[in-house]
C-alpha cells in the first residue's frame, strides 16, 4: 500500500503557504537552464505554468491538442474570476473567500489548499491587469465587480461575458512571449498517449502528432498535466469537442491516483437539449442569475399547455409563476450554488413543471431586470450572451424568457495531488481542472479560472523548484531507452487493435450510449441500484466497443475517428470508476446527490462521520477493481455544518 | 515568401502620401478650371503663369514623381497582395456587405484613370507646356496657342467623342477618389471609431466635388459648342 | 432538410484537391452547421470512407477553431456569426452549399477544410504581449483606466483568432488581426510602455510571414464574426508612423 501524504505545511492556516515558500528548496538560475519540464495542455493552468517556468529559466516543452494554445477550453468561461480584493467594500476578505469556497464545496476540500487559493486570488487579478487584460471598469477608472452564486459579496471580476477568453489570452500572450524568447517550445496538434516513468519518476511522454499520425517521444525532468476535465464522459456537456480525460487516465494507469472521480458539476443554466444529433451543450453564464429570475408555472396544466405550444410564457400571470429558488432559498434566491440550483430545476421538471416539449427546461426571465434597469443596461451586461442564445434557439431573450436546463460542466474530481500539486508519481504534477484539489464536491462559479491561474502562475513555479532542487545533477534524458520503447509499443498495439476491429458501430454512436448511461444513472441524482446497473452496463458497452467499433483507416496520417476512439476507450473505463466512486460514497454532498441520502425537504445530506475524506483510487490492471485510499479531511478553521442557503 | 524591402505599412504610407498630394493638386486644378467658365481671359492668365516657368516646371516634375511613385507602389503592392492570396482561389465569391466595388478594384480603376491622363496630356499638356519647354530649349515648336488654354478647351470639347471620353474618365476618377481619399486618411491613421464614418463621408464629398468641378467645364464647353 | 454539399477534399498539403459533391438528407433545422457535417461524416464512416476533416472545438463561437468558407463567405454570410453558431434553419430545403477551406498563402491546407494558422501565433509571438513577468506587479487598481479606453480595448480584445479576416481579404492581409491585438494593448497604460517596439515588431513579422498589405477595403470588418473595427488598423498605422518618427529622435 502506498501512503497518501498531502504534505500540508505546519503552522496556522494563514501562514502555511508563507512558511512553505520560506523553507522550500530552490534551483539557482544557472541550473534551471539544465532542467526540462513538459507541460500538457495550454489552458489557464498549462499556459500560465509554462510561461512562468520559461520566465524563470527552465526549458519548457508545451503541448496542445488544437492548432493553437489559444483554443484551450478555458477560453469559453464566461462569467468571471473571484478574488478577495474587497474593492466594493462589502465585507470580503481572504478568509471569507476561503470559507465560501469550502462551504460551497460542501466540506470535501482541503482547508490548506483552499486557503492558499483564496490568498493567491488577489495576485491573479494584479497579474492579469499588468498583462493588459481589459477587465470591466467603472467610470472612475477602477475595476468593476459582480456577484456570483454561493457568495453574499460582490467579488467577481469580469471582462463582459468573455472573462475566460481574456484571461486565457493573457496567459497565452505570456506564453507567446516565452516562445519568442526561446525558453518555451510549443508543439500544437499533439495528444498525450502516455507518461513514461524511469525508476518510478515521470520522465517523459509519448505524444501522437495529430497531423502526421506519428508517435513522438519527449523526455524531461518533470511533467505537468494540465489537460482539463473529463466531463465529456457524458457525451453531451458544455466541454469542447476535443476536451478529454485521456492524459489523466494514462497517468492513472501508470500509478497516479484519481481522486473523487464522481464529483461532477452539473451547471444549472445551459441551453436545453433539443435533438439526438446534438454534439454539445452551450452554457449560459451564471452571471445571468444576477438579474434573471428562474421560474416554472405553478399549475401543472399550464406546463402541459406550454409543452404542447398552446400558450407562451407571457400568457402565464405573475401569480401563477413559481419562482422556486426564491421560494426555497430566500437568503440567496437565484444565486444559490450551482449544485443546489441544478437539483431544484430537476426537481421541478421531474414533478412535471418543465416548460418545453421535452419537459426538461425552466425559464430564466429578464423581464423584471429590463423593466428595472432598461434594455440598454441589460444589453451592456449580457448582450453577447443574449445574442449567443438567440443564435442557437432563434428566440429573443429580450422579449421572451430564456429556457435553460442543467448540463455537465466541470469535473471537480481529477488526479490526486498533494499540497505541492504533485500526484502519487514523483515528478508528475497536475494543475487546473485535471487535479482534484480545491473545489471539494461542488465548485462555486468564477472559481475555476481562479484555480487554474493560481496553480499555474503562483503555485507550480514554487513547488516545481522544490521537486527539481535535487535533480540538478540528473543529465538530460535520451528517448531511446527501453522505457520509451515499451510505452510506445503498447500504444502502437492499442492503435492497431482498434483499427483491426472493423466493426459496425461508429465511435460517436457508442459514446452517445455511454453518455446516456452516465446522465441517467451517474448524473444529477444517483441511487445504489442505478449505479450498480450503470457499472454493468458500462462494462458491457466497453466490451461491445472493443468488438464492434468501426475505425476506418484514412488516406493520410490524420485520423479523427482514431483520435475519438482512443478517447472513448478511456471514457468507457472512466465512467465505470465514476460510478464506483458514487456507489461507495453513501452520502450526498455538493454535486454528488444520492437519492437515499437527503433531508426531508430534499437537500443533500452529508455523512461527515464516515465520509469526510478524499477518495483516491489506485489502478490495479484492466478490468480489476481499483484500490481505494482515503485521505481524511480535517477542518480546524471552519465549523462543519449543513449547508444552508435559506 | 516574405515581403522584402520597405515594410507593408511604409509602402501604404507612400501610396497614401502620394495619393493625398495628388488630391490637393486635383483640387487646385479643378478650381483653376472653373475660372475657364467664369472668366476665360483669367483662365488664360493662369495658363501663362503656369507655362515654362521654373516654379511651374518644378511643380510638374514633382507631380510626375508623385504619379510615378504612386504607380510603382500600386503595382508592387498589388503583386504582393496577389501572391499573398495564394494560387488557389475561391470557387464561390460573394460580395461582402458594405465593401465598395471601387475599394476592391483600385488598380484597374487607377490604370483607366492613367489612360485617360495620357489622352489629357496629349490634348493639353503636349500643346501647351511642352512646346514652350521645347521652344526654350531651342527646339523648334509651335507656341502660338501655348498659353491659350481656352482655345484648347474649346477645341477638345467641341468634339463630342472627346467630351464623352472625358466624362467617362471623370467617372472613373470619381471611383478612384471615392475610395482613395478616405483610404489616405485610414493609411496615415487619421481615423477612429467616431471619425471613421465622417471621414468616409468627407472623402465621398470631395470626390464628388472634384469630379463635378471638372465635369462642369467639359459640359459647359460641350453644350456650348452646340449653342455656338 | 435535403441538401447538396460541394466540399473541398484534399488529402494533404501536396495533394491537388478537388470538390466532391455529397447529398445529405434528414438534416434537422435546429442542427448547427457543424452538426450537419457530423451527420455527413458519420454516414461516411459507416460507408468506410474518409470523413471530412475540419477544425472545430468549443462550438459556441469563442475558441476560434472553426472556420469554413461557406457559399463565398467566411463563416457563412450572416453577421457576427462563427461557423459553429450558424444553424441550418438559415438554409432552405434543397439548397446547394459550397464549403471551402480558408485560402491564403499564409494558411497552407493540412487536409480537406483544415488549414494551418500557426502564422497567427507567430504574429502574437512577435510582440502581442506586455513584457511583464509573473509576480512583482502593482495592485490592480493602482492605475485607473478610463472606462471608455477599457471598453475600446475590450472591443479589440474580442478577436478570436479564427483568421476570417485573412481569408476574406483579397490581399490575404492580417492587418485586422494584428491591429486588434496591438490596439488592445495600446489603449491600456500597461501596454503603452512598449507600444513603439510592439508595432514595429508585429508589422515586421507580418511582412515576413507573407501576409498581404491592407488596401482598406474593410472586407475584414464586414466578415469578422466578432465585429472588430478597422479603426484599429488606423490606430496601428498612426502608431507605426509615430514610432518611425519618434524612434530616431530618441537616439
Amino acid at each position: 500500500m502506498k501512503e497518501l501524504n498531502s504534505k500540508i505545511p505546519a503552522g496556522p492556516l494563514a501562514e502555511k503557504w508563507t512558511n512553505y515558500k520560506a523553507h522550500q528548496n530552490l534551483v539557482n538560475p544557472a541550473n534551471k537552464r539544465k532542467l526540462d519540464i513538459i507541460v500538457i495542455g495550454t489552458g489557464l493552468a498549462g499556459a500560465s505554468a509554462a510561461a512562468s517556468f520559461g520566465e524563470m529559466g527552465f526549458n519548457v516543452k508545451v503541448f496542445c491538442i488544437q492548432d493553437s494554445p489559444r483554443r484551450a477550453h478555458s477560453i469559453a468561461a464566461q462569467g468571471g474570476i473571484n478574488a478577495a480584493k474587497n474593492y466594493p467594500n462589502d465585507g470580503d476578505s481572504v478568509y471569507r473567500l476561503f470559507y465560501d469556497t469550502i462551504k460551497g464545496g460542501d466540506y470535501r476540500a482541503r482547508e490548506a489548499n483552499v486557503y492558499r487559493l483564496a490568498e493567491l486570488s488577489n495576485n491573479i487579478i494584479d497579474q492579469c491587469v499588468a498583462q493588459g487584460v481589459p477587465f470591466a471598469r467603472e467610470y472612475g477608472g477602477l475595476l468593476a465587480n459582480r456577484s456570483f452564486g454561493g457568495a453574499q459579496v460582490s467579488r467577481t471580476f469580469y471582462a463582459r461575458g468573455q472573462t475566460g477568453q481574456q484571461l486565457l489570452l493573457g496567459a497565452y500572450s505570456a506564453l507567446s512571449k516565452e516562445v519568442e524568447r526561446g525558453t518555451v517550445k510549443m508543439y500544437p496538434r499533439r495528444e498525450m498517449m502516455d507518461v513514461v516513468l524511469v525508476d518510478g519518476r515521470a520522465r517523459g511522454v509519448i505524444m501522437r502528432n495529430l497531423v502526421t499520425g506519428e508517435l513522438e517521444r519527449y523526455a524531461a525532468h518533470a511533467v505537468v498535466i494540465a489537460s482539463g476535465g473529463y466531463g465529456r464522459v457524458f457525451f453531451l456537456s458544455t466541454n469542447a469537442m476535443s476536451s478529454n480525460g485521456s492524459a489523466e487516465w494514462q497517468a492513472y494507469k501508470k500509478g497516479a491516483m484519481m481522486a473523487n472521480p464522481c464529483f461532477t458539476q452539473i451547471h444549472p443554466t445551459c441551453i436545453p437539449v433539443h435533438g439526438s444529433y446534438q454534439s454539445k451543450l452551450t452554457l449560459m453564464s451564471e452571471s445571468l442569475r444576477n438579474d434573471g429570475r428562474i421560474w416554472v408555472p405553478k399549475k401543472k396544466e399550464d406546463a402541459e399547455k406550454l409543452a404542447k405550444g398552446q400558450i407562451k410564457a407571457k400568457d402565464i400571470a405573475e401569480e401563477n409563476r413559481d419562482y422556486y429558488l426564491e421560494r426555497r432559498y430566500p437568503a440567496f434566491g437565484n444565486l444559490v450554488p450551482r449544485d443546489v440550483a441544478s437539483r431544484a430545476a430537476k426537481e421541478r421538471c421531474d414533478a412535471g413543471f418543465g416548460v418545453n416539449n421535452t419537459g426538461l427546461a425552466v425559464y430564466l426571465d429578464f423581464k423584471e431586470a429590463i423593466d428595472r434597469l432598461g434594455q440598454k443596461v441589460v444589453e451592456e451586461k449580457y448582450g453577447n450572451l443574449f445574442e449567443m442564445y438567440e443564435r442557437i434557439t432563434d428566440d429573443d431573450p429580450y422579449k421572451t424568457p430564456m429556457m435553460i436546463y442543467p448540463a455537465v460542466h466541470y469535473t471537480m474530481g481529477g488526479l490526486w495531488v498533494d499540497y505541492e500539486l504533485q500526484t502519487t508519481i514523483p515528478g508528475l504534477f497536475a494543475a487546473g481542472e485535471a487535479n482534484f484539489s480545491d473545489h471539494g464536491a461542488n465548485r462555486l462559479g468564477a472559481s475555476a479560472l481562479m484555480q487554474g491561474l493560481s496553480d499555474g502562475y503562483f503555485i507550480l513555479p514554487y513547488t516545481m523548484q522544490n521537486y527539481l532542487a535535487d535533480q540538478i545533477g540528473v543529465p538530460r534524458f535520451q528517448t531511446n531507452t527501453k522505457e520509451f520503447d515499451e510505452a510506445e509499443k503498447q500504444i502502437r498495439e492499442k492503435i492497431n487493435k482498434l483499427m483491426a476491429i472493423n466493426g459496425k458501430q461508429t465511435v460517436d454512436s457508442i459514446h452517445r450510449r455511454l453518455g446516456l448511461i452516465m446522465w441517467n444513472k451517474v448524473g444529477m441524482a444517483r441511487n445504489e441500484a442505478g449505479l450498480k446497473e450503470a457499472i454493468e452496463e458500462i462494462k458491457a458497452l466497453r466490451k461491445e466497443f472493443w468488438q464492434d467499433v468501426k475505425v476506418p483507416p484514412q488516406s493520410s496520417g490524420m485520423n479523427n475517428e482514431l483520435e475519438k476512439a482512443l478517447r472513448v476507450a478511456d471514457f468507457l473505463e472512466m465512467g465505470e470508476l465514476m460510478a464506483r466512486d458514487a456507489l461507495m460514497r453513501n452520502e450526498s454532498c455538493g454535486g454528488h446527490f444520492r437519492e437515499e441520502f437527503q433531508t426531508p425537504d430534499g437537500e443533500a445530506m452529508r455523512n461527515d462521520a464516515e465520509y469526510s475524506f478524499v477518495a483516491a483510487y489506485e489502478y490495479q490492471g484492466p478490468d480489476k477493481e481499483p484500490v481505494l485510499y482515503k485521505e481524511e479531511l480535517k477542518f480546524e478553521n471552519v465549523e462543519v455544518k449543513q449547508r444552508n442557503y435559506k | 515568401m516574405g515581403n522584402k524591402g520597405l515594410s507593408s505599412i511604409t509602402k501604404k504610407l507612400i501610396m497614401a502620401i502620394t495619393g493625398g498630394a495628388m488630391v490637393f493638386f486635383l483640387l487646385f486644378h479643378a478650381s483653376m478650371n472653373l475660372v475657364a467658365i467664369i472668366k476665360p481671359s483669367g483662365y488664360n492668365k493662369i495658363c501663362e503663369f503656369l507655362g515654362a516657368n521654373w516654379y511651374a516646371l518644378v511643380a510638374t516634375v514633382g507631380l510626375a514623381a508623385l504619379m510615378v511613385f504612386h504607380l510603382i507602389y500600386a503595382f508592387v503592392l498589388s503583386l504582393q497582395n496577389y501572391r499573398a492570396r495564394g494560387k488557389q482561389r475561391y470557387a464561390v465569391v460573394e460580395k461582402q456587405e458594405g465593401v465598395s466595388w471601387a475599394s476592391k478594384n483600385m488598380l484597374v480603376i487607377g490604370v483607366i484613370v492613367l489612360l485617360g491622363l495620357g489622352l489629357h496630356l496629349f490634348n493639353f499638356w503636349a500643346k501647351m507646356q511642352l512646346p514652350e519647354v521645347l521652344h526654350k530649349l531651342g527646339i523648334e515648336a509651335d507656341i502660338t496657342y501655348a498659353a491659350d488654354g481656352v482655345h484648347h478647351i474649346v477645341n477638345t470639347f467641341s468634339c463630342s467623342v472627346y467630351s464623352i471620353i472625358y466624362l467617362v474618365w471623370l467617372v472613373f476618377l470619381w471611383f478612384h477618389l471615392d475610395h482613395g481619399i478616405a483610404s489616405v486618411m485610414q493609411s496615415i491613421g487619421w481615423s477612429n471609431h467616431v471619425w471613421q464614418k465622417r471621414i468616409e463621408c468627407l472623402g465621398r464629398f470631395f470626390a464628388i466635388l472634384i469630379a463635378l468641378m471638372f465635369a462642369s467645364v467639359v459640359l459647359y464647353y460641350w453644350i456650348g459648342s452646340f449653342i455656338g | 432538410m435535403k441538401l447538396t454539399l460541394k466540399i473541398w477534399r484534399q488529402k494533404n498539403n501536396i495533394d491537388k484537391g478537388q470538390f466532391v459533391t455529397y447529398n445529405v438528407d434528414n438534416i434537422p433545422e435546429e442542427a448547427s452547421f457543424l452538426e450537419m457535417l457530423d451527420i455527413l461524416n458519420e454516414g461516411l464512416v459507416v460507408k468506410g470512407e474518409d470523413p471530412v476533416t475540419f477544425d472545430h472545438d468549443c462550438r459556441e463561437g469563442i475558441c476560434g477553431a472553426c472556420g469554413l468558407y461557406i457559399n463565398g463567405h467566411p463563416h457563412g454570410k450572416f453577421k457576427n456569426t462563427t461557423t459553429c453558431q450558424l444553424h441550418m434553419r438559415k438554409f432552405k430545403d434543397g439548397d446547394t452549399i459550397t464549403i471551402e477551406p480558408w485560402r491564403s498563402e499564409a494558411f497552407p491546407i493540412i487536409k480537406d477544410l483544415m488549414v494551418d494558422r500557426s502564422a497567427l501565433d507567430r504574429l502574437i509571438q512577435a510582440g502581442g504581449y506586455v513584457s511583464v513577468r509573473t509576480g512583482g506587479v502593482p495592485d490592480a487598481n493602482a492605475i485607473p483606466i478610463s472606462k471608455h479606453d477599457a471598453d475600446l480595448s475590450m472591443d479589440a480584445a474580442s478577436c478570436i483568432g479564427c483568421g476570417a479576416c485573412v481569408a476574406t481579404c483579397k490581399n490575404g492581409s492580417a492587418m485586422l488581426f494584428v491591429s486588434a491585438k496591438f490596439s488592445q494593448l495600446a489603449l491600456l497604460p500597461q501596454g503603452q510602455v512598449e507600444t513603439y517596439e510592439r508595432v514595429q515588431k508585429m508589422v515586421a513579422r507580418m511582412d515576413e510571414l507573407g501576409f498581404g498589405n491592407c488596401s482598406n477595403t474593410y472586407a475584414c470588418m464586414a466578415e469578422c464574426p466578432k465585429g472588430i473595427s478597422v479603426t484599429n488598423i488606423a490606430r496601428m498605422n498612426r502608431q507605426f508612423l509615430a514610432a518611425k518618427i519618434a524612434e530616431p529622435l530618441k537616439k
